[in-house]
């Protein structure tokens, strides 16, 4: 398991460096088209080949992994951090207001996903600059993903402050913020932690997700989604099994996700 | 009976403040109130004028409210601009179409995650083990709008992209629960006094294990139907799923606020018949 922890970790570093190398490694800029060589095959030039508009789909999809891979640790770094505040308002107010926070959570728990994104994200413009779309696709993953981290943090903050170091401290003369910054904060962080990364690869999805229906990542902007659209152009006929790169690449980034949580776990 | 009232209450205070947000979400959007008619050149300054007079919402936000609220309980619920036909018939045509492909993914999911993690419990072989972990985490990797893209290129039923999203879930959380229980105290010693293994499985860890699967059962209703948006939309079935996803390009909020609803209405009783059946089989 640890064997598997460590391939796993290695993968997603050298995914990372791949991405954060992207305009050192890639052939060409994301948005640059060879006008005589649209839809081309593999070749030295283009090791994956260009799309229909004649980009080079292997700098596509370097950037698309930086655009991916960066700001779905962004959406669950906003998405935790609602998730620490929510919770721990949940416990530090009182039962009326504690109720009315878990009712909110519940509500967000039992809408349909998918239906709440779709509908936040048609109140927003459709026709948006690319980097906006970017910006607004994450933050509204990361803005409405905080439901479940939020219970599982009421929980634990609830059963750390019962528990016996809390009351020695308190009755030591710990109060207030001291508490909460001495005591309360480290002792959360590991539930912190693996609640930021249980949503990384759910965010990943989501917005592959999202922008294969186009409402997500708007065009010449690559990301995994925008990159997977491609497939719905695909015939088993023009043999290019090249196009599904991209799709090869997500499943193994965000296996390795699950791999080093599952280990991390174990 | 105090269960079941206090479920029907939490349903209908979950819908009413659902309906109220959707309401306000409608009422806020940039764009509320103004015809797409105004934008056609050939029309003069009186007539602009008449058609935004005609679309302005005159009340304050509270009497918006009272109007909406109103009106569905009158059974309207109202036009989509988007779908040029009323809401109700658009629904009506189409949530049959989902129910299906909900009802199959969920049966066919459910039967494949229980079937691979009984087998993984019981044959306790490492290969089992591992090829059915892999299966399920593939699975879970793949976003269901590939899936879906593969069973167009495949020629497959877009259904079991529904049933390839749930049984991982009901894989892993049925084998974790399965392990669980097969390690009770009172389990081993039905294993010391040597009793047959299937018939222990059978009369003791199934059975402990049923109020949690209930639970999770809810769950899974809520994540086929988010499954089926990309799964109708991309398959190119009338569902309610590709209702959703032509609203959201369309912009036509209204239509997706009641959509929102009914699914989550639908999400919520399901969650609350699961949680209900889940406490009955635990006093059994």
């Amino acid at each position: 398991m640890k064997r598997a922890r460590l391939l796993a970790v290695v993968f997603l570093g050298l995914v990372t460096v791949s991405s954060v190398l992207a305009s050192v490694l890639a052939p060409a800029h994301y948005s640059h088209q060879f006008r005589d060589d649209p839809d081309a095959a593999c070749s030295w030039h283009h090791p994956l080949g260009t799309d229909d508009l004649g980009r080079d789909r292997f700098s596509r999809l370097l950037y698309g992994t930086r655009v991916s891979l960066f700001l779905a640790p962004a959406a669950a770094l906003i998405s935790t951090i609602l998730a620490a505040l929510i919770g721990g308002i949940a416990v530090f107010s009182n039962k009326w207001a504690e109720q009315a926070v878990m009712s909110v959570t519940d509500l967000f728990l039992s809408l349909p996903w998918l239906f709440l994104v779709i509908t936040i994200r048609a109140l927003l413009p459709l026709n948006v600059a690319p980097l906006t779309s970017v910006i607004i696709t994450f933050a509204l993953l990361g803005s409405l993903g905080w439901a479940g981290a939020a219970r599982v943090v009421c929980a634990d903050t609830r059963r750390l402050c019962e528990s016996d170091f809390m009351l020695h401290a308190r009755a030591s003369g710990f109060t207030g913020f001291r508490l909460l910054w001495r005591h309360l904060l480290p002792n959360l962080r590991p539930v912190l932690l693996a609640q930021f990364w249980i949503s990384i690869p759910v965010f990943i999805l989501s917005e592959t997700n999202l922008s294969i229906l186009g409402l997500g990542v708007a065009e010449p902007l690559p990301s995994w989604g925008s990159l997977l659209r491609e497939l719905e152009g695909f015939s088993l006929l023009s043999a290019r099994p090249w196009q599904f790169a991209s799709l090869i690449l997500l499943v193994a980034t965000v296996s390795c996700f699950h791999v080093a949580m599952q280990s991390e776990e174990a | 009976m105090s269960t079941l009232v206090k479920c029907a209450a939490r349903t209908l205070l979950v819908v009413i403040i659902a309906g109220f947000l959707g309401a306000t979400l409608v009422r806020l959007a940039p764009g509320y109130g103004v015809a797409e008619e105004e934008l056609d050149a050939r029309l003069n300054a009186d007539s602009v004028q008449a058609l935004r007079d005609a679309h302005r919402d005159r009340g304050t936000i509270f009497s918006f409210y009272l109007r909406v609220a109103q009106r569905m309980l009158h059974g309207d619920l109202g036009f989509s601009d988007a779908m040029q036909e009323p809401v109700r018939q658009l629904i009506a045509e189409r949530f049959p179409e989902t129910l299906k492909s909900v009802g199959f993914g969920l049966s066919l999911g459910w039967a494949i995650g229980l079937s691979l993690a009984i087998l993984s419990v019981t044959a306790r072989s490492a290969a089992v083990d591992v090829g059915t972990g892999l299966l399920a985490t593939l699975a879970l990797c793949t976003p269901a709008a590939v899936l879906a893209l593969l069973c167009v290129l495949a020629q497959a039923p877009g259904r079991i992209v529904i049933a390839a999203t749930i049984f991982p879930k009901v894989f892993q959380y049925g084998r974790n629960l399965l392990l669980k229980n097969a390690a009770l105290p009172h389990v081993l010693s039905a294993h010391a006094r040597g009793l047959g293994r299937s018939r222990i499985f059978l009369r003791h860890t199934v059975p402990l294990a049923a109020p949690q699967l209930l639970a999770v059962a809810g769950v899974t209703v809520g994540i086929a139907f988010t499954t089926a948006i990309p799964v109708e939309a991309l398959c190119d079935m009338p569902g309610i799923g590709q209702l959703a996803w032509k609203a959201a390009l369309a912009r036509d909020l209204e239509l997706l606020v009641i959509l929102t609803m009914i699914v989550a209405t639908v999400t919520l009783v399901a969650n609350s018949t699961a949680e209900l059946l889940g406490k009955a089989a635990a006093h059994r």
